[in-house]
């Protein structure tokens, strides 16, 4: 069943919202990149909340006007323009009144949200017909998705992509250094405002496959979970994408292949697999990688604490530094010094003073800030330099390693 | 030349030609009530180097950004170059104090190297082997060259200050405008920082620092100018910074035997 709608084979309907929540998962990554990189990420929960009253509205005048109240493209025009009041008002909250901005998003989210629940309940006891379905706009409903529906979300999302592709140049130095950016004449308010608009473009493409209140994870947990994997805004830009690509993939086919399976939090549990997954298992910034990394640095600290103890005869009283020693084939079970263990004592020794130059040379700042104690340094430094730096220390050569 | 806060305000007849580098005139900027800038006039000499002092909190750095229209002033006018700043913006390259940025950034050296040279690559321009080239320039000329591939987190203050001002080699501007480069570096970062600022002079290019260290401003710098929210002095550092200036400038907050060792240093 899984694999039937893996290989979108479970028909039309769950074929459409497959390749729409695709759309959505990449174009969600990408822009929330941004977002994240420029430490606003919550900035989207108060747009997505703003969108309610904007739907319930668009639905009254539709219906006021004699149309169907449930066509997609009047209800989404609808959220646009309450996201983008609600956008406005927070943006000047922020820069004209002493709020800061996490203060307004809470207000912005909260009012707008709760406008919009006000508006619903009154569409309930207008007692007009077919109006429900909108409640689908919190949480997302796909059931009875059409070919116009996916034909706007595939559209909207692709549009915004290119805009995001066009301006991400700017985007990323606003976010990196806004008075730089500021400096060489970048408008740095209105590209703030034109990333949020994007990510509201989002919202509001996404608002019938995740829902207003579910959006916001699509939109920051895919770069949170690119970041672990890389040092390169660029490359987070891509990995979001790809991995909010994936969980709207594997989300939609998954929902699809049981009844009665929500399709928005689904996706959302997807990308938050795929977040524990980095969390836990990223080669650098990862939780794994971390503690590996602290245990084999604690081990090379006492290897080379307990070397030099060795090299200068002092006794070694740490149990852990001894086991590690005698584990090595260093030391014996007495502390006492083996052959190989004096060598290696002797090189370790001769080491910290050939880095000691190093590090006071500012030829050798690169090297220099590469020192950790621990380094061998003919990993970092040539033959010919070491050799440089020894003639400087004087003294015995026979140690050279 | 010297204005020991004279002429606050008033009115200035003389022409601010092309020749000028910067020049703000009636300038007040400030932060809710207060001002941090108060009717401040400044002329830079073209082919200077010229330190901005003044104790904490004096306007400083408000006024750089103001001269760069990062906070937009109350009052006052910047021309630079003889024209409105929008106009003369590829001319000026800035260097902000490095506790503005995060650190963390997904980015490397050679990345933030190369967003100097924004204004070429434009929006979609790819990065091509002569950008590269020139970056790559830009960083050996603040000895970082080996820093290139790193991410900017590794690096220590100092080194992260050499990374700011290689961007702002990199727009290969006229004027140089820096905020604190001296700020919590090391004696290595400063000795290499101070080279680059003398050769950007020898090129016959005009640089303006903020400052906070007296004792070197003698060794370094050529003018100076003196703000305690308002111009205090402005001149060559024979002119205007003497024991007097800097009492005027730092009240009783600078001790009386630093003025005695200053103006000692001053002959």
């Amino acid at each position: 069943m899984l694999w039937d709608a893996l290989t979108l084979q479970l028909g039309y309907n769950a074929t459409l919202v497959a390749i729409g929540a695709t759309l959505l998962g990449i174009s969600a990554g990408v822009t929330g990149t941004f977002l994240f990189l420029r430490k606003r990420a919550l900035v989207s929960d108060a747009i997505s909340h703003a969108t309610l009253p904007g739907v319930c509205l668009g639905f009254m005048a539709l219906v006021a006007f004699g149309g169907d109240g449930r066509n997609l493209i009047g209800l989404l025009a609808g959220s646009a323009v309450s996201a983008w009041v609600g956008l406005l008002c927070m943006n000047w909250l922020t820069r004209h009144t002493r709020l800061a901005e996490d203060a307004a998003v809470g207000a912005i989210l909260s009012v707008f949200f709760g406008l919009g629940i006000v508006l619903l309940t009154v569409i309930q006891t207008m007692g007009v017909g077919r109006q429900a379905g909108l409640e689908g706009f919190l949480l997302g409903s796909t059931a009875g998705m059409l070919w116009a529906d996916a034909l706007v979300i595939a559209i909207g999302g692709a549009a915004t992509l290119l805009l995001v592709m066009i301006i991400r140049r700017p985007m990323t130095m606003v976010a990196f250094d806004p008075e730089y950016a500021a400096a060489r004449g970048l408008p740095v308010h209105r590209i703030d405002l034109a990333m949020m608009g994007l990510v509201m473009a989002v919202t509001v493409v996404g608002l019938k496959i995740v829902g207003l209140i579910l959006i916001v994870a699509l939109l920051i947990i895919p770069p949170v979970t690119a970041r672990f994997w890389t040092d390169r805004s660029g490359r987070v830009v891509l990995l979001a994408g790809l991995a909010g690509g994936l969980a709207g993939y594997l989300g939609a086919a998954m929902s699809a292949s049981a009844p009665n399976l929500p399709t928005g939090p689904i996706i959302v549990l997807v990308s938050f697999g795929f977040f524990a997954l980095s969390l836990l298992l990223a080669p650098v910034r990862g939780v794994l990688a971390a503690v590996l990394r602290q245990l084999r640095f604690q081990r090379r600290v006492h290897i080379r604490q307990g070397l030099l103890a060795l090299a200068q005869g002092q006794k070694i009283y740490e149990p852990l530094t001894l086991r590690l020693l005698r584990r090595a084939g260093f030391a014996r079970a007495d502390g006492v010094a083996t052959e190989i263990g004096k060598a290696r004592a002797a090189k370790a020794l001769r080491d910290e003073k050939r880095w000691e130059i190093v590090r006071a040379d500012q030829m050798h700042e690169a090297t220099a800030a590469l020192y950790d104690g621990l380094r061998d340094i003919e990993t970092v430094l040539t033959q010919d330099q070491i050799a440089e730096i020894d003639r400087q220390i004087g003294g015995p050569q026979e140690v050279l390693a | 030349m010297l204005s020991l806060a004279a002429h606050q305000g008033a009115s200035v007849a003389e022409k601010i030609t092309k020749d000028c580098p910067l020049a703000i005139r009636g300038l007040t900027v400030s932060y809710g009530q207060k001002p941090a800038v108060f009717s401040v006039d400044m002329t830079v000499q073209p082919g200077a180097m010229t330190a901005i002092i003044g104790p904490n909190g004096a306007g400083k750095s408000t006024l750089l950004k103001a001269a760069l229209g990062i906070v937009s002033p109350l009052s006052g006018q910047v021309s630079v170059f003889g024209e409105p700043l929008e106009k003369q913006r590829a001319r000026i390259a800035y260097v902000p104090q490095r506790a503005s940025v995060d650190w963390d950034f997904p980015t490397r050296v050679i990345d933030v190297v190369l967003m100097g040279l924004s204004r070429e690559l434009g929006l979609l321009g790819r990065v091509r082997a002569r950008h590269m080239s020139r970056a790559m320039d830009c960083l050996n000329r603040v000895g970082m060259r080996d820093f290139a591939d790193r991410q900017i987190g590794q690096l220590s203050g100092g080194q992260q200050q050499r990374v700011f001002l290689a961007r702002a080699l990199a727009q290969d501007a006229d004027l140089y405008l820096l905020d604190e480069p001296f700020a919590g570096v090391d004696a290595a970062t400063e000795k290499a920082i101070i080279a680059v600022l003398k050769s950007l002079k020898e090129a016959g290019k005009t640089v303006v620092v903020v400052h906070h260290d007296l004792a070197t401003v003698t060794d370094y710098f050529d003018h100076v100018f003196l703000i305690n929210t308002r111009k205090v002095a402005e001149g060559t550092v024979a002119e205007a910074f003497t024991a007097e200036t800097l009492q005027s400038a730092y009240g009783g907050r600078l001790a009386t035997a630093q003025i005695d060792q200053i103006s000692r240093a001053l002959g």
